[in-house]
């Protein structure tokens, strides 16, 4: 079961805050990458990379519920037509927050909050490469457990 | 309702005030301008976080 977010919600009551993640869920999927407040970017990660998830998946249903949260049909087309496709071959980690330091006025901690890029070719080979390495890792740790009782047997013999 | 019985002087005003500091932020060398700036926070001078163009400057 996923945590609770600790609080008082963003805006004071859930409907405003439901409402401030949906603007800026639009915002980010129109402009590719939005500057808000710390806290409201790091809120808006996890929307965020859902709503792309239900993208990936593409069908009637996904772009339904999608349309539950982003009211705004050309941007649910963009995000299933542009974005979703874009993050076929990525498993998660859609977006970046990078903090900007402090706002004038206010001194509120600022960051950006980004779609990072189409996983390049190289890239996705090497996350497979390094997917495999600890897939052979795992094995050879889970393989000496069981060769151990074997190896222990014929000692015994020997004792 | 509680109220002062007493002005507060001068003296003691001040003192309390003397205990009222400012601590200096710690500041890191940025990865490629060199200029100092908050950690683990994109470089306001040159615009950049971990060589990344973040900001235009």
């Amino acid at each position: 079961m996923p945590t609770p977010t600790k609080g008082p919600r963003l805006g004071g009551s859930p409907a405003h805050e439901r409402r401030i993640m949906a603007n800026l869920a639009t915002q980010l999927f129109e402009h590719g990458r939005i500057t808000t407040t710390e806290a409201k970017a790091k809120r808006l990660r996890p929307l965020a990379e859902k709503l792309i998830t239900k993208a990936k998946r593409g069908d009637l249903h996904a772009r339904r519920t999608v349309l539950q949260t982003i009211t705004d049909k050309s941007v649910v087309h963009t995000l299933f037509e542009e974005i979703g496709p874009r993050y076929e071959n990525r498993p998660g980690g859609y977006t970046r927050i990078t903090k900007i330091g402090p706002r004038r006025g206010d001194n509120a901690p600022m960051a950006v909050i980004e779609l990072v890029e189409a996983l390049t070719v190289q890239q996705s080979a090497v996350g497979e490469a390094e997917a495999a390495t600890k897939r052979s890792a795992a094995d050879a740790e889970a393989a000496p457990q069981d060769a151990a009782p074997e190896d222990a047997k014929p000692a015994d013999a020997e004792a | 309702m509680a109220v002062p019985k007493r002005k507060m002087s001068r003296s003691n005003t001040r003192h309390r005030r003397s205990q009222w500091k400012a601590t200096a932020p710690a500041l890191v060398p940025c990865q490629t301008c060199n200029e100092p700036k908050l950690g683990h926070i994109a470089c306001p001078n040159c615009g950049t976080y971990n060589r990344r163009q973040v900001l235009n400057v």
